[in-house]
Order: structure tokens, then sequence, then C-alpha cells
């Protein structure tokens, strides 16, 4: 049926430069971060909207949009090219009152209050561009409905030292939420927010305006909506999500969420036909893996020429791994090359690098005598490691060595 | 294309079938799996849009559902276009049944979509070579050599079972072809067509409404054979990488020819991408046990076995200890754990249970046909 009403929308802040990431997001945002053999970040959160029923997402980018701009183009891949709805790259912009910065992300979301609007919709559902995870919004909504909520926060149970880097509430056995508090030193729960929010859309128009004229406040909905809204007696509850779901805001959670999809007993299914996971494919041929190739519980796709010993990693499209390469506990971004000697261990290589033969990039904790000197190794984007070149664990490059 | 002219694809998707009827039962020559993650059609159509054609014709006859899935609206090849683009031709009841005999009747029969274009020129291909061909050299060519009819040919050495299935050129010096043999009984160096036609749209519009008033239908026969002296027939020599697909022993071997890398490089150079129906699949994943090697294999594949000479399509599982050789298994085809599979050819959907062997011969794989189970 045909009708200009949306009943619920999604928002996706996609703006954040995930500094985290160092090298690998110098270039581009954050959820544009490869992860999984063939998609990006953001593909997980788009295809959820998309298999939850949810075909228009606004997707606010700010910091080095370009790639993440390109990536999402029209929303093709994900079905979200809509004649009315689809997805919507959201920049900041220029007004007759000057030009602003998304100041937070309430701020961000505050300033497309007009996007929003032009659909009409009755609920709003806030997400990241920095999570990996598979989720059913749609449940989450009709939980939202059934509790006669006025704000969802989706949660899930973490540990203590988790607890004090994420947003911590406590909630009753109905659910709602009695207290909420953003990175507490000293969590009094561990029932910790995933950064998912369903919001009825009237409700929060309202908290997004008075915040946005109250100057001494933060523009962010962990620090300021989400406590404003409890204070003034708002029903909040808390939605209690029990799949994988995993911020790779960090150079480690990013190689850890990688591995994960190696590890059958970890459930992220990227193969169930129910619940596609939908990216902007590459235009390559299929993969060669060759004569001379040993590879082993690995995910390698399109385009990839494999000759060496690949296992326990993923390969991006168009990946090169020469005879007489090693790659093992690693991540090798779209286009890169990794030449015939070279070693590669527990380490993540951007796109588009060359890694020459001889060279050594990262290395097995157990060669290492003091455990605090290991980490993952990171080469950054289009970067080259020059012959018999080393890389030590934890080391980041980003420039040509 | 580098000038102004306007070039017109015509692609004959249904060409050639009976030369591999197990693969055509249930669907077009066009939309025969091909190579890992491809069907046949997409490489005229993507030597087409690489060449700077635009707007493409599809002509179809029987059998066409998977084609028309496969095509959608054109837009992995970026072809759904306000301004030419994908025009998909199913037959038009205009010339006897609506089933054509030949490529003239075909062509007569979507006349009224031909005429609509503004083209200068028309290039003409079918669904069974593939290789990597720039058109806008052949057009070119045929600009410059003042030529009636350009053909595409290679200098190949067949069998007389290839010959059987091909239309063979004498070519003199000036390049000009000055006699034409259809499936004859020879073996050998020859120039063989590879199906691939140029024809300014006002040359094709006189020979395609003059056979239609005479009942002549077949291009081969009543053009260039019938007319070799009386037109100026020009030979555009592809010197690229191809395979033409006359059997299935040719099919087989055309996708065992990709696990060259020389030749997989010839036919997907880099500035020449083959585009395909996106499928959405997960990366292909390697689980520990597995083995696999010189095997081309698509995405989506979950393979714990061994694999070796093989090209493995998107979505096969191959299970725990299986071993699977010199084989082609199609889109979503399921082996069982500790099978022995070698010289086999699975259609889409084909499911192996468990400890099966098969066993083929080298130059007469075993076929299992689409969705058996064993």
């Amino acid at each position: 049926m045909y009708t200009t009403k949306k009943e619920c929308v999604a928002m996706l802040l996609a703006g954040g430069q995930g500094s985290r990431l160092y090298a690998l997001t110098h270039d581009m945002a954050k959820p544009a971060v490869p992860y999984g053999g063939k998609y990006r970040i953001i593909d997980f959160p788009l295809s959820n909207c998309v298999n939850s029923g949810i075909d228009t997402v606004g997707v606010l980018t700010q910091y080095q949009p370009l790639v993440l701009h390109d990536y999402i183009g029209n929303g093709q891949p994900w079905d979200l090219d809509k004649q009315y709805g689809g997805a919507h790259c959201l920049p900041p912009y220029q007004t007759a009152l000057g030009a602003e910065w998304y100041k937070g992300t309430a701020n961000a979301i505050y300033q497309n209050i007009a996007f929003v609007d032009r659909y009409d919709p009755d609920y709003v559902v806030i997400l990241s561009g920095d999570h990996v995870y598979k989720m059913d919004y749609n449940k989450m909504l009709e939980f939202h409905k059934k509790k006669e909520a006025d704000a969802t926060i989706a949660v899930q149970t973490v540990t203590l030292e988790e607890a004090t880097r994420l947003g911590i509430m406590t909630a009753n056995e109905e659910d709602v939420i009695t207290e909420f508090e953003e990175k507490p030193k000293h969590p009094k729960s561990t029932l910790a927010s995933m950064g998912i929010y369903i919001f009825t859309w009237s409700k929060l128009k309202q908290y997004l305006i008075e915040n946005e004229n109250n100057p001494d406040e933060d523009k962010d909905f962990g620090k300021a909506i989400i406590p404003n809204m409890l204070n003034a007696g708002e029903k909040l509850v808390a939605y209690p999500f029990e799949g994988y779901w995993r911020d790779v805001g960090t150079l480690d959670s990013l190689w850890e969420a990688n591995m994960d999809l190696l590890n059958p007993n970890i459930p992220i299914d990227l193969y169930d036909p129910e619940w596609k996971m939908y990216s902007r494919n590459p235009i390559m041929p299929p993969q060669y893996i060759g004569a001379d190739a040993v590879i082993e519980n690995s995910m390698v796709t399109d385009g990839c020429n494999v000759n060496g010993t690949v296992d326990f990693s993923i390969l991006f499209e168009g990946v090169t791994v020469e005879a007489g390469a090693t790659v093992t506990d690693s991540i090798i971004m779209p286009g890169s090359v990794i030449k015939s000697g070279a070693i590669v261990e527990y380490a993540i290589v951007g796109e588009n690098c060359v890694v020459e033969s001889g060279a050594q990039i990262g290395a097995r904790p157990e060669t290492i005598e003091n455990r605090d000197d290991w980490g993952i190794a990171v080469v950054g984007h289009n970067i080259n490691v020059s012959a018999n070149a080393k890389v030590l664990p934890k080391q980041i490059i980003s420039e040509n060595i | 294309m580098s000038s102004n002219r306007s070039v017109l694809g015509l692609i004959f998707s249904n060409m050639h079938e009976s030369t591999i009827p197990d693969l055509t039962k249930e669907r077009t020559m066009g939309s025969v799996l091909f190579g890992g993650r491809y069907r046949l059609i997409d490489f005229p159509l993507s030597n087409m849009v690489n060449s700077g054609i635009d707007e493409v014709g599809v002509i179809t006859k029987s059998n066409y559902q998977s084609l028309l899935d496969h095509l959608g609206s054109g837009s992995e090849w970026d072809l759904a276009r306000k301004i030419g683009g994908l025009h998909l031709l199913p037959p038009f009841s205009h010339v006897q049944s609506g089933m054509y005999r030949g490529r003239l009747e075909a062509l007569y029969g979507v006349w009224n979509f031909i005429k609509t274009s503004n083209a200068d020129y028309v290039v003409l291909s079918d669904c069974d070579v593939i290789t990597s061909i720039d058109f806008s050299k052949v057009v070119d060519y045929h600009i410059e050599t003042g030529a009636d009819i350009t053909t595409v040919y290679a200098k190949d050495v067949i069998t007389s079972e290839q010959a059987q299935n091909a239309t063979v050129f004498s070519i003199n010096d000036d390049g000009r072809v000055v006699d034409v043999l259809l499936n004859p009984h020879i073996s050998g160096a020859c120039n063989i067509s590879l199906n691939m036609f140029v024809l300014s749209k006002e040359f094709l519009k006189n020979i395609v409404l003059e056979a239609a008033s005479k009942s002549l239908y077949s291009f081969e026969q009543a053009i260039l054979q019938g007319r070799t002296h009386e037109y100026k027939i020009m030979a555009y020599r592809h010197d690229g990488f191809f395979c033409k697909i006359t059997s299935m022993e040719t099919f087989y071997k055309a996708n065992m020819s990709l696990l060259n890398s020389d030749n997989r490089s010839k036919l997907f150079p880099e500035n020449s991408p083959v585009f395909t129906k996106v499928r959405d699949n997960p990366p292909a994943k390697f689980a520990i046990g597995a083995s696999v090697k010189n095997s081309l294999i698509g995405d989506g594949c979950i393979i714990e076995g061994t694999v070796e000479n093989c090209v493995i399509f998107r979505g096969v599982k191959i299970g725990k200890g299986a071993v699977v050789k010199n084989s082609i298994l199609m889109q979503d085809t399921v082996i069982g754990a500790k099978c022995d599979i070698n010289n086999v050819i699975t259609d889409k959907n084909v499911k192996i249970g468990d400890m099966r062997m098969l066993t083929g011969s080298q130059n007469y794989p075993l076929f299992l046909g689409k969705g058996a189970v064993i």
C-alpha cells in the first residue's frame, strides 16, 4: 500500500571518527571500516533495518564521509532505493542562521527533525554505526508498544569492567528503568545500553528541543536525553537482547569480532538465509585457490588469489597471498597483496597495501617474552611494507616503511 | 565509445541451445551457469557495456524465465536507464507463431524495437562464446573498412565435433570473407566465427526486411553464405582468450580453462569487469580440515572437505571428509560427508547424501540435472 506515513523511521548515527581505530579511520568514518570479509560495519544496522521491515533510514554523517557516502549511494544494495523513504545520507548543513557541525548524538537528530517529520512516524529507532549484531528491531518495537513506553533501550548484561565504559541502568522486574548512569566509575549494575533506542517520536522531539534550548547541557542521548526523560518521570524500559552484539570501536575488538566469525561456537551466523546481511558487492571474478595453497579455518571472498598459507584469517575482496607467504590469525582488507615469503600474524592489514617479500607483520603471543608488549599489529590503508621490514606487535603503521 | 556515434547491442539468448541440451532443458543458452558465479549472457552483455554500448536488446525465444530473473532491470550492468538501457525482447507474434527459425526472423520479429533506436550501428552477439572483447574496436574496423557486414572470428584448431557447430570463413589478404562453410566436416586450424557481427542499422534494415519478404530466416545461410560476393563482408580477428561452447565436453573444458591464471587475467582484465547478478552471499568459509587446491570458489560456499581442480559455484556446501576432484558444482549443490566425486558436473541445487561415490570420465563428465537428489 502506498502511503506517505511511516510507522517507524531509523536514524543511524554514522558521523563518529572512531579515533581508537587509529590508522584505519584516518580517511574514513568508523561505520565504513571493512568487517567480516565483504562487509563494512554499517551493513549490519542497515541490513537489520531492512530485515526488520524498516525502509526509511537517515544516515547521519560528519567525519570523513566520502567513503561512506559512496558506499551507501542510493541504498540499492540494501533495497533502500525507494520512491518514498529509503536511505538518505544526512551530513550537517547550512541554514539561514549559519552552519553548525553536529554537536553530539542528540544534536544530530535535532538538526534533522524536519527529515523525520516528513514521514510523520509514530516511532523512531536510533542506531549507531559501530556495532556488529543481528537484531529484529520490529520485535523491539512490539515490546515498546506493549510496555506503552516513551523510550525503550536495548540492553545486554556485561562484565563490571565493561560497565565502566557504557551507559548502565537499573530496571525493575517490569523492565522499567529506574536509574541510568553514563560510564559510571562504580557501576551499580551490569545492565548496559547497546546504543539502540526506540522513542515515541512526539516525546523525543520535545526533549530534543528542550535539550537544544538549554546551553548548559551536553547534546547527547546518554548524557542528557535519557537522564532528562527519566527525571521527568517518562516511562523508559529496558529491552533485553540475548544475541551476539559486539562493539568494534577499538583495534582489539575489531580483530576479535572478525575472529568470532571463524569460531563455530559464537552465535553470529552470516550464512542464515532468514537474516541475510547485505552489502555493496565488488565486481570481481570468483576467488582462486592455487595448487600450492594451504587454507583452513578462514573466510575468503571474490577476487582473491591465494597460493600461500592462510589459517584462522579473513581475506577481503581482491586480496592476493602469494606462494610462500603466510597469513595466520589476521585480517587482510580489500585489494592488499602479501608477497612471497612475507609473514603476517595476529595483524590487521588495511586496504590496498603491499607487503613485500620477507616482511614480517605482527607475531604470535607465545613468541613474546613480556605479554604486555604483545598486541595486534596494524598496517593502515594504502601502505607499502618494504622487503624484510618488521611491524612489531602492538605497532600501528600509518606510513610506508 | 570514442566518438559520438551510437551503437545498439542485440544479444541472441537462445542460439546454440541444442549443443548442451542437458543444461538448456529449463533455461536459455544465455542463462547457463559458468565460471563459478556467472551466466553465459554476462560475457556479451558486459563486453557491450564495457565497450560503451548503453542500449541493449536481449532476444529470447523460449525457456526465458531464468534469464528474466537473472537480468532483472539490468541495474547490475548499469543498464537500468531512462535513455537506452536493457530491453528484454520475448517472441513477438508478428512472425509465424512467434517462434523464429533463425536470426533474420528473430530480428524481423523485434524490428519495431530496433526501428525506434537512434543507433547508427548494431552489434549482434550470441551467448556461446566466452571472451573479453572491445566492440568499439570492431565498430571502428567496420567503419574504416567500409564493410557492409563485419564478422568477428578467431584462429583456432578445432575437432571435427566442434566443427559441427561452427561457421568457418575463408578470408583473403584484405581481410574480406570469400567463402563461408556452415557446420563443415573438417578439423584442424581454421577461422571460426565467434558469432558476433557489426552492421549499420540501415544495412541491417535492408537485409532483414528483404529476408522477411523472401521467407529467408538464416543469417548465416542466406546472407553470409548466400551473399558472400555481393556484400562486403569483412572479418575482424579477435586474438584474446576465448571458449566456444559446442558440447558438454567443451563446456566442461571451458570451465576448467579458468583454473589457468593466464586465461583468467585475459577473461577478467582489470579495466573490463564481468558484471553479474548479485546474490549477497557471505564470503566462502574454509573449515578446519579443509584442503583446497587449484580451484575457483564462489562466495557463500562452506567447504569442510578436499577440493582439487574444481569450479565451485556460489553457495555450495562440501561435507567433512568428502573429496571432490575435476568437477563443476553449480549453485547451492550440497555434497555429503565422505563422498568421493570425480569428473562430475552438478546443476543447481543437486543434493548428494553422505558417502556416495560418483565418477565420470574426463571426456564425458557425469552430469546431474537441476535439483537431483542422490
